[in-house]
């Protein structure tokens, strides 16, 4: 069964195997408003924990997706250049960003499980 | 995904529509000061395009709202020309005008609305509206540079709702009938339901609209009854903020500050020849020097030609990648249905059609200088004769 963890930046990392489903979170997009561009990164790019892997635009600003954890970038979501909208109606679902191969799946476990994740999005105002 | 910073809510100013805000569902955002709705449930691009379609209702009671008063209108407006660029002296009763308060070196410290009063028993009162984090500054510096004979009357006490688009003058009409024939940047002191309110034909959209001034007490009131008319729905700063860009305004502070002058912010048109001709007001020598050789850097509008929004800040470079200038407003125009933005660029470069590179994350993307407003005004000029 696919296990999610969550950052406190708001993304969330679907594992599916030895690959990685990486998106932001369904408060995350709400609180964006209107997602109106999304910038995707290349293919085969390695990225560290922490580092910029797409770019989501909202009418009002500009807002990185970081990288949960460290791996290499093996598919983008290109059909989100056509209709960014879809980030604001199924993050979690069709709005993913980045598939990633991941380096060091011990990185996961300082991530938090969906109910840690719904627990920290409550004490937000 | 970045936090964004959040101040506490406490400290913030309330408009007298806040709680309505807060009751439609808002996303209250601290703006001047103020606690403001950045947006509704509906959202920035709905808002947006709502506006451009049917009527959008904008609280903008943060702006200041003051009155210059003096002993007649040739007494105030030579007040008021000592210290903006704009032909005040030639406004007729009930005419509202652009212009901006500028510093001794041709600067803009803050860019206004003015009418003159269209009631021949208050022949000299001048009605100001100011930029909301300019408004202290700007009385303070009224207070410092007014003659004796003109005095300036805080109107703090007052509400600003701003109804704009194609079906505003209708919505409108059914509470003021005596709206329907005012033209574009013209003033009326009428009644709306009963409640005495000044409103002026004008707005910060690029639509046909008005501006309904009103004591705080009241302002609810007329909230209510232009949000029960079908046509219009509440409007937050994000969707005014994109209305404005795309129908090439300036926003202060970003736009145009105190190291512009009007004619690099291509402001000209707000300053009449006589004006123009005669100086008189501060940084003139700067201004005259600006308009008899040209101008360094001037503002323009840009126009991405991919998808990628170019944001305040962005580099402009030239077709050879020399950097030639900045962006100071820029994002996603709903309307235009793709990126917009303005800036300063090197007047070599300014020509409408130059092809320029925004410099956005690194990566060089094309766009081109165009003209402004990026959609058409669609102001009203009056009842056709």
């Amino acid at each position: 069964m696919a296990e999610t963890r969550y950052t406190k930046d708001h993304e969330y990392i679907r594992i599916e195997g030895d690959t990685a489903v990486v998106g932001i979170t369904d408060y995350a997009q709400s609180q964006l408003g209107d997602v109106v561009f999304v910038e995707l990164p290349e293919i085969g790019k390695s990225v560290g924990k922490g580092d910029e892997a797409a770019v989501v635009e909202s009418v009002k600003a500009a807002s990185e997706v970081y990288a949960p954890v460290s791996g290499e970038v093996t598919a983008v979501n290109s059909a989100l250049e056509a209709s960014p909208g879809t980030v604001n109606e199924d993050p979690l679902g069709s709005g993913w960003f980045v598939k990633l191969r991941i380096s060091d799946a011990s990185e996961l476990s300082g991530l938090m499980s969906e109910d840690e994740y719904k627990a920290f999005v409550s004490t937000l105002s | 995904m970045a936090e964004t910073q959040t101040i506490p809510a406490e400290t913030l100013l309330r408009t007298p529509l806040h709680a309505r805000h807060v009751a439609l569902g808002a996303r209250m955002v601290p703006f001047a000061g103020y606690d403001m709705p950045v947006q509704y449930p509906t959202g920035i691009l709905a808002e947006h395009l709502w506006t451009r379609e049917n009527a959008g209702l904008f609280d903008v009671s943060h702006m200041g709202q003051a009155f210059l008063i003096g002993p007649d209108h040739e007494t105030t407006a030579r007040a008021l020309e000592a210290l903006a660029p704009a032909d005040f002296v030639g406004l007729k009763p009930a005419q509202q005008r652009y212009s901006q308060f500028l510093n001794d070196e041709g600067g803009i410290l803050d860019d206004f609305m003015v009418a003159r009063s269209p009631d021949p028993a208050e022949d000299g009162v001048l009605a100001l509206v100011v930029n909301a984090a300019c408004k202290e500054q700007d009385y303070a510096h009224l207070a410092a540079r007014l003659p004796k004979s003109v005095r300036l009357l805080r109107a703090d006490r007052r509400a600003l709702l701003a109804l704009q688009g194609p079906k505003a003058a209708e919505v409108l009409a059914r509470h003021c009938p005596d709206t329907a024939d005012m033209a574009f940047m013209t003033v009326r002191t009428t009644r709306f339901d009963g409640i005495p309110v000044n409103v002026s034909r004008s707005g910060y959209t690029g639509e046909d609209g008005y501006e309904i001034s009103v004591a705080n007490a009241h302002a609810d009131e007329i909230a209510s009854a232009l949000l029960r008319a079908p046509e219009v729905k509440p409007i937050g700063l994000g969707a005014r903020d994109s209305l404005r860009l795309e129908a090439g305004l300036c926003l202060y502070g970003h736009d145009i500050d105190t190291t512009t002058s009007p004619v690099e912010a291509s402001l000209v048109w707000s300053m009449q020849k006589r004006r123009r001709e005669e100086g008189g007001f501060p940084g003139a020598d700067r201004i005259r020097r600006e308009l008899a050789e040209g101008v360094a850097r001037r503002r323009v509008g840009i126009l991405p030609e991919g998808k990628a929004p170019a944001r305040e800040g962005t580099e402009i470079a030239d077709a050879e990648g020399r950097v030639i200038g900045t962006v100071t407003s820029g994002g996603f125009g709903p309307s235009i249905g793709g990126p917009v933005a303005m800036g300063y660029v090197e007047a070599a470069s300014a020509e409408v059609g130059t092809a320029v590179q925004l410099m956005v994350r690194g990566k060089a993307l094309p766009a081109r200088i165009v003209p402004m407003p990026f959609v058409p005004q669609r102001y009203f000029r009056g009842p056709s004769a």
